[in-house]
């Protein structure tokens, strides 16, 4: 019987459709899981399919490479999506222009601690250089993080791990925070999801409204790039 | 629904190779969004049009399920298990910490310096819409 089982699943687990069916089907378990918690942000639906896409991949005891080699195929959809976030930016220009100096500031400030709590943290802990080095571009867009990261002498696959991370914690916290806050301003909750916490924020955040959504946009691309004009000096004054 | 989707892997491209032209710092598909949004600010402009609904279509359907596409390298994770076993705290607290303050900072940077939005309802392209 097991021998049965092995002898189908072997060849099955080797194709690349294989994943993406489980990669898929991980995802639409995770939204059903969060709604039967209310939609409850501890219920995140992105770390719920990560969890189970990595206890099949780990059951099936296959590499990480094989699993990827199939679920590129997702992956590569961050390219398109990405560029169609320019569809909420655009219908939110207005709002977007008349708010580019608080906007400025904000990245600033929000960058400067983000970047510099991470690394001090790491190292007040007694963590390793290439850690700390893999921490500080985390808050950048997943692809940038990674190339940043290698950049300046982190740990690509970590810095990669944590930026995705970093917008779970983000996505969980922040209308518990905002409240607390009380904020309820759409234009800061989409900004500050795209400054901290990028794409799994921004996912997030875009069911909350449009406006949200065009922010979270600019908070992606202005994040990206102050941080990978930011991180090659880091990289001479901390080695 | 194709055709839309064939505007967003075009700019997708045209951002790729701009990247690699002018050896710009950031990722070829964030040089494809900002490039996308000045044209179709630009368009509604110029005429006054509202944007393409093929176009809306499909950037609705690939936002409203962004969160799937970050599962393959999220699953990464699973090659990173001995640096997280051996620095677990400083790696942990780094997170939560800088990931806190940072959402703190920006929140209170930007209520302190914004003003309340005023709707325009005669903008062709203003709205909450998704």
């Amino acid at each position: 019987m097991i021998d049965t089982i092995e002898a189908a699943w072997s060849p099955l687990a080797a194709t690349p459709l294989f994943w993406i069916v489980v990669t898929v089907g991980s995802f639409l378990a995770a939204k059903r899981l969060n709604r039967i918690c209310n939609g409850s942000a501890a219920a995140n639906p992105v770390l719920l399919a990560i969890l189970l896409t990595a206890v099949v991949v780990a059951v099936s005891r296959v590499p990480y490479p094989t699993y990827f080699a199939g679920a590129q195929f997702i992956n590569f959809l961050l390219g398109p999506t990405t560029v169609a976030l320019a569809v909420p930016m655009a219908r939110n220009m207005r709002h977007i222009k008349s708010t580019a100096p608080a906007l400025a500031l904000a990245l600033t400030v929000g960058l400067l601690v983000s970047i510099s709590s991470g690394i001090g943290l790491v190292w007040l802990l007694g963590g390793s250089h290439a850690v700390a080095l893999s921490m500080a571009p985390k808050n950048a867009t997943t692809p940038i993080a990674i190339v940043l990261s290698q950049q300046i002498g982190g740990l690509p696959a970590l810095t990669a791990t944590l930026a995705i991370l970093g917008g779970i914690i983000s996505a969980m916290i922040r209308r518990h925070l905002f409240s607390f806050l009380s904020i309820d301003d759409h234009r800061t909750h989409g900004f500050v999801a795209g400054v901290v916490g990028s794409g799994v924020a921004a996912a997030e955040v875009s069911s909350l409204s449009g406006l949200a959504a065009g922010f979270a946009a600019l908070g992606i691309a202005l994040n990206g790039a102050v941080t990978a004009l930011v991180m090659p000096l880091l990289a001479v004054f901390w080695h | 629904m194709i055709g839309g989707f064939f505007l967003l892997l075009a700019c997708d491209l045209l951002g790729e190779a701009l990247r690699d032209l002018m050896h710009l710092p950031i990722p070829g598909p964030v040089v494809g969004m900002l490039l996308l949004a000045v044209c179709l600010t630009l368009r509604s402009h110029r005429s006054g049009r509202e944007l393409p609904p093929q176009l809306e279509h499909s950037a609705e359907a690939l936002i409203a399920n962004m969160g799937l596409l970050f599962v393959p390298a999220g699953v990464g994770v699973i090659t990173q298990t001995s640096v997280l076993e051996s620095e677990w705290l400083p790696i942990l607290a780094g997170l939560i910490g800088s990931t806190l303050l940072g959402l703190i900072a920006t929140a209170l940077t930007m209520r302190l310096v914004l003003r309340k939005p005023k709707p325009d309802p005669r903008h062709p392209l203003d709205g909450g819409r998704r």
